[in-house]
């Protein structure tokens, strides 16, 4: 597949991004700087860079309670999404969803979500609208291992294809739900298996070949807008880090982190790129540079910016009424 | 006026929004006949892609309605019966009712759920609850539970409008009641209460099925002498509570009358406000009468002592007066 300059190095640089972007929050939770609880998405770059890269600008996504690398590689900014980590006022949110809330519909991002399997008919039935408004839009429907033995995993594939919808569902299969390892919680190894039951299309690639992950997605994309309805795209991937940051690991080995690491999707990306005469080592640098200090720029944008309003507690629960505030 | 049954004012409800709105749909288990005939006949002129029969499949028809919402549409999901709700609840009340404030306002989810509750027809207790006080205790949810034809036309239009969640409650015992209805179809706005019946005496406040018994405890009453008020919220939540407490300050004395089984229930949440608000206006203790503490019987008898009767609440005006 032919694929411009232009898109992988867009491909590229959103790769950074997430991991700068990661890598950072990861450094401001351990200072004690974020409120909550995070769970990072280092090392499943590949899997929501290449599946976006394949999308429109106006199609639509649902991702999960590991979400921001979803949300950056569907466009989202690094200082709309940092202030919504802080709490602040400028976040994406208001800092009134946090880390695993955050959305930005006007770039077709229809939120992160707390609850595994949750996205599932929410992304299902926005591809039904997508179909009814005639809109040409197709849905990317992330959510992990542990969400395929979810009931709304089974509910939504089944009316997903049912009705042919214009839908892709990726499975970004890091190997584990929360603690617990796919081999422990289900017999099959390839989740995509699964499509069988539904009569459609199931696809299992390396989720740490971007490459690999961008083909596969635009085939599914385009089975999608074309009207012949879902695919279930697997992609094997890991997480380098816990299941939430401060998460022990104790359900699992060093070593299998290890040859996960040596599997890193960005530097082997950032291989085939200067292998194939696509990109320089200056060009690669000069990504790496400037989105480190976009993500500087980002902290310091949160930062500054001040938290909400106490009274904006009671608002935007309805669009058109307000709760009663607390009278002191 | 028009004469129309309560079934047939809510199918007229959403004929009219789905002509006026393209982005109107309906989904559901068997929509295209519905169960009590709700629903039937709107695929004859809407067609199969607007009045979309589904899978059984609670979470992904609720959560697909969200979805749906969220990217543009304006959907009409029905549960068929308003137990089957719990296998939907995660998507009405984690995502619907949060999504627009976990988003910072800048989603809006314009949704009916329409469901079917009450008991009545020895449908028994996964068939037959009334689960009101479950939704109006989450924020970001509407609730609306009409009693009459009239009501339940103007109502089922103001939700499909609504652009936020709406739960319309609809009690199965009201389908094959007659009433007359305005000739032009128009909105009723949600949050306002209607006095059903005018009295001095003392404030009967009902909803659903329990308004008409709450009617006919009133005429009975009449002919002792005491002249019973009876308001009808018609929209849980939001809640018209000036008319309520307007009427209290009047007759000074109120029974809360509700099929929910008491325990727990929406209308303790009214007394506690009443409690709160409007205390210096009573002269006599709120009296609350609700289901018992009990799952919905199946065998006629065992149900019909269950759900609260015009004796219950004629005896507990009859404390109070």
């Amino acid at each position: 597949m032919e694929i411009p300059k232009e898109t992988l190095l867009t491909m590229y640089e959103r790769m950074v991004r997430i991991r700068k972007f990661e890598e950072k929050a990861s450094e401001l939770f351990a200072k004690g700087k974020l409120p909550g609880f995070i769970h990072l998405y280092i090392g499943e770059e590949a899997t929501g860079v290449g599946v976006c890269a394949a999308l429109r600008e106006d199609d639509l996504i649902t991702s999960t309670h590991r979400g921001h690398g979803n949300v950056i590689a569907k466009g989202g900014e690094p200082k709309y999404m940092m202030a919504e980590l802080y709490g602040k006022v400028t976040g994406y949110c208001k800092g009134k969803g946090g880390s695993m809330h955050i959305a930005d519909a006007e770039k077709g991002i229809l939120g992160a979500n707390g609850i595994v399997g949750a996205g599932l008919p929410i992304a299902t039935g926005a591809a039904l609208s997508a179909k009814l408004r005639k809109s040409g839009q197709v849905v990317a429907c992330f959510f992990g291992d542990g969400a395929s033995n979810e009931g709304t995993f089974h509910e939504s594939i089944n009316m997903g294809s049912l009705w042919k919808l214009p839908i892709v569902y990726v499975c970004e299969n890091n190997q584990y739900g929360e603690f617990t390892s796919q081999k422990r919680h289900q017999v099959i190894t390839d989740i995509s298996q699964r499509a069988t039951a539904y009569g459609i299309p199931g696809v299992t690639v390396d989720g740490m070949d971007v490459l690999a992950v961008y083909e596969a997605a635009v085939e599914a994309v385009k089975r999608a807008r074309e009207g012949n309805g879902p695919t279930l795209l697997e992609c094997k991937t890991y997480r380098f880090h816990g299941h939430f940051e401060g998460d022990p690991q104790l359900y699992r080995d060093k070593s299998e982190v290890e040859e996960w690491m040596a599997k890193d999707p960005i530097p082997m990306f950032g291989k085939q790129l200067l292998g194939n005469g696509v990109a320089t080592e200056e060009e690669l640098k000069e990504i790496q540079n400037r989105i480190q200090q976009e993500i500087d720029d980002a902290v310091k944008f949160a930062e500054d910016s001040p938290y909400p309003e106490d009274n904006e507690t009671v608002k935007d629960i309805y669009t058109d009424l307000v709760e009663e505030g607390r009278v002191r | 006026m028009r004469k129309m049954n309560f079934a047939q004012a809510i199918n007229e409800g959403i004929k009219n929004e789905m002509r006026r709105d393209p982005n109107v749909f309906l989904m559901g288990e068997d929509v295209k006949f519905g169960v009590f005939g709700v629903t039937a006949g709107l695929i004859d002129e809407f067609g199969e892609e607007r009045v979309r029969d589904t899978p059984i499949t609670e979470e992904a028809i609720a959560g697909g309605a969200v979805g749906a919402a969220a990217a543009g549409s304006r959907p009409i999901a029905e549960i068929m019966f308003i137990d089957f709700i719990t296998v939907a609840m995660d998507q009405i009340v984690n995502q619907a009712a949060k999504m627009r404030y976990m988003f910072g306002g800048k989603i809006k989810l314009p949704i009916t759920f329409r469901t079917m509750a009450g008991a009545g027809i020895s449908a028994a207790a996964q068939h037959s609850q009334s689960l009101e006080a479950w939704f109006t205790h989450v924020p970001g949810l509407k609730v609306v539970f009409p009693a009459t034809p009239k009501d339940a036309l103007g109502l089922i239009i103001s939700s499909i409008r609504d652009d936020n969640p709406v739960l319309f409650i609809e009690h199965k015992l009201l389908y094959a009641t007659e009433g007359e209805v305005p000739d032009e179809n128009e909105p009723i706005p949600l949050g306002v209460a209607d006095v059903k019946r005018p009295g001095k005496d003392v404030t009967i406040v009902a909803t659903g099925f329990m308004v008409h018994k709450a009617l006919q405890a009133a005429e009975e009453l009449s002919k002792e002498g005491v002249e019973a008020e009876v308001v009808d919220p018609r929209t849980l939540f939001p809640l018209d509570k000036e008319t309520i407490y307007n009427s209290i300050k009047k007759t000074h004395k109120v029974v809360l009358v509700t099929e929910e089984v008491k325990r727990g229930a929406w209308s303790g949440e009214l007394a506690a406000d009443i409690a709160e608000e409007v205390f210096d206006s009573l002269k006599a203790p709120v009296k609350r009468i609700g289901a018992l503490n009990s799952p919905v019987p199946f065998s006629p008898p065992l149900e019909k002592y269950y759900v609260p009767n015009e004796v219950d609440i004629i005896n507990a005006v009859k404390s109070i007066v």
